[in-house]
């Protein structure tokens, strides 16, 4: 499989229904961005700014956060212990297929 | 007042660069930054981190970066305003730009280069209601003089450097009680930090207490109680006379967003030809522009500011020709003070 099905639901609650490439090396905060939808990436992907700070809807197992990530989502806001993650570090892979996320409020 | 050729707004790699390309053509720099050291970005986000796509750099740390260009430009004596954000512009009577910071800072320039990368690194304010009538009542997001939390009851919150220091700091003397208040168990931030304030925990000079978060403010007028929810034991309402909250900095592009420039998505959209903005003598370069085909590349930056500076010597001395001279035929001859 080249791409997976990607749901996105924005911070007005609309549902995206996105394609993403498993062969570019991508992550959800440049899909994101390549769609246009209100993610920052302000630091670029090195988890070091939580401006793509999202919420993992659907029941997909994601890697473990890296220290980096948690410590950068110290500093987030509305933090959810079980959903929140940061868009830069969920590598876009086959298993993903279905992911469903939500973009967490900006502060 | 300062006076200059060009003023530098932003002292990121791009900013820096500049100084060097201006320098070749005789025209001097002063930069403005509203952080306290040069480097942006690199000095601020990530100075450990590797930059693989500068050329002939294989690899380089972005701290390193920003020591190799303050050395590479110290021949042309740039000027800095350091810690103070470029706040208001005016142009004068002579079609010369006067750049003012937050602390009354005045630069007289010929040509502004907007270098702002991201914009103004800011506090990151938590989302409590009515947070911003306490600023400065009570809340107080960066701390400026320790010596107003003496004899007071302080809470912190976060679990950074910043709130494990200032924590240290405040609980030995200065305030009459500390809480730190952090929403995990576990600390980011130096070992011997972390350990210092689980000690002082220990021993009952501060309150730890973690798994929480303040959600809400109240008081009349000025800040007199916290509200902090835990996980398992519900709100605590706490009588403070000030929080701290210390979360880190975010960017925003700040007040040069409102000097009448045109802003396409968040950045100044300029003319390729020489990254002029729409009000001739001000210049974007680097990650604060956009044109068809940007890219938010260091590289991409010192190319623009290369550009950028001949548009400025054009302006500043419309009657002189500027031929184009190599470093390596003229060698780099600085100015004298």
């Amino acid at each position: 499989m080249d791409t997976i099905n990607i749901t996105v639901i924005d911070r007005d609650g609309v549902e995206h229904q996105l394609e993403a490439p498993t062969d570019m090396n991508l992550n959800m905060m440049e899909v994101c961005k390549m769609s246009e939808l209100p993610v920052e990436g302000t630091c670029g992907g090195m988890a070091m700014c939580a401006s793509c700070h999202m919420y993992v809807e659907s029941d997909h197992d994601l890697p473990e956060k890296s220290e980096d990530e948690e410590d950068m989502l110290d500093e987030a806001f509305f933090v959810d212990d079980d959903k929140s993650r940061l868009g830069c570090q969920i590598k876009i892979t086959e298993e993903l297929n279905g992911l469903k996320v939500k973009l967490a409020p900006v502060g | 007042m300062i006076e200059t050729d060009i003023v530098i707004i932003g002292a990121g790699p791009t900013g820096l660069f500049t100084v060097f390309e201006a320098g070749l053509l005789k025209l001097r720099c002063h930069l403005i930054d509203s952080l306290p050291q040069p480097g942006g970005q690199c000095s601020e986000i990530y100075p450990k981190k590797p930059i693989y796509d500068i050329p002939a750099y294989p690899e380089i740390l972005a701290g390193d970066l920003t020591d190799r260009l303050m050395e590479q430009i110290a021949p042309f004596k740039p000027g800095f305003t350091l810690g103070e954000t470029a706040e208001t512009i005016e142009k004068t009577e002579d079609e010369k730009f006067i750049v003012t910071t937050n602390k009354g800072t005045k630069h007289l320039a010929h040509c502004v280069a907007i270098a702002g990368g991201l914009g103004v690194f800011e506090p990151r304010k938590p989302p409590v209601e009515n947070l911003s009538s306490f600023e400065d009542k009570g809340v107080e997001y960066i701390i400026k003089d320790p010596e107003l939390y003496r004899d007071k009851k302080v809470v912190i919150s976060g679990g950074g450097d910043s709130a494990l220091d200032w924590t240290i700091y405040l609980a030995d003397g200065v305030a009459s009680e500390v809480s730190l208040v952090h929403r995990r168990t576990s600390f980011r931030g130096h070992l011997d930090s972390v350990q210092k304030v689980m000690d002082l925990a220990d021993q009952g000079k501060i309150n730890l207490i973690t798994n929480a978060e303040v959600t809400s403010v109240n008081g009349n007028g000025v800040l007199n109680q916290v509200n902090i929810s835990h996980k398992t034991e519900g709100n605590i309402a706490k009588e403070v006379d000030h929080w701290i909250p210390l979360f880190g900095l975010s960017p925003k592009l700040g007040p040069i967003a409102d000097w009448g420039l045109t802003i396409e998505k968040n950045s100044i959209l300029v003319d390729t030809f020489d990254y002029s903005t729409n009000i001739p003598g001000i210049y974007a370069i680097g990650d604060v522009n956009t044109y068809p085909g940007k890219l938010k590349l260091i590289l991409c930056g010192f190319h623009e500011a290369t550009l950028m500076v001949q548009s400025a010597f054009a302006r500043i001395y419309p009657d002189k020709k500027n031929v184009l001279k190599y470093t390596t035929v003229n060698g780099v001859q600085g100015f004298e003070a």
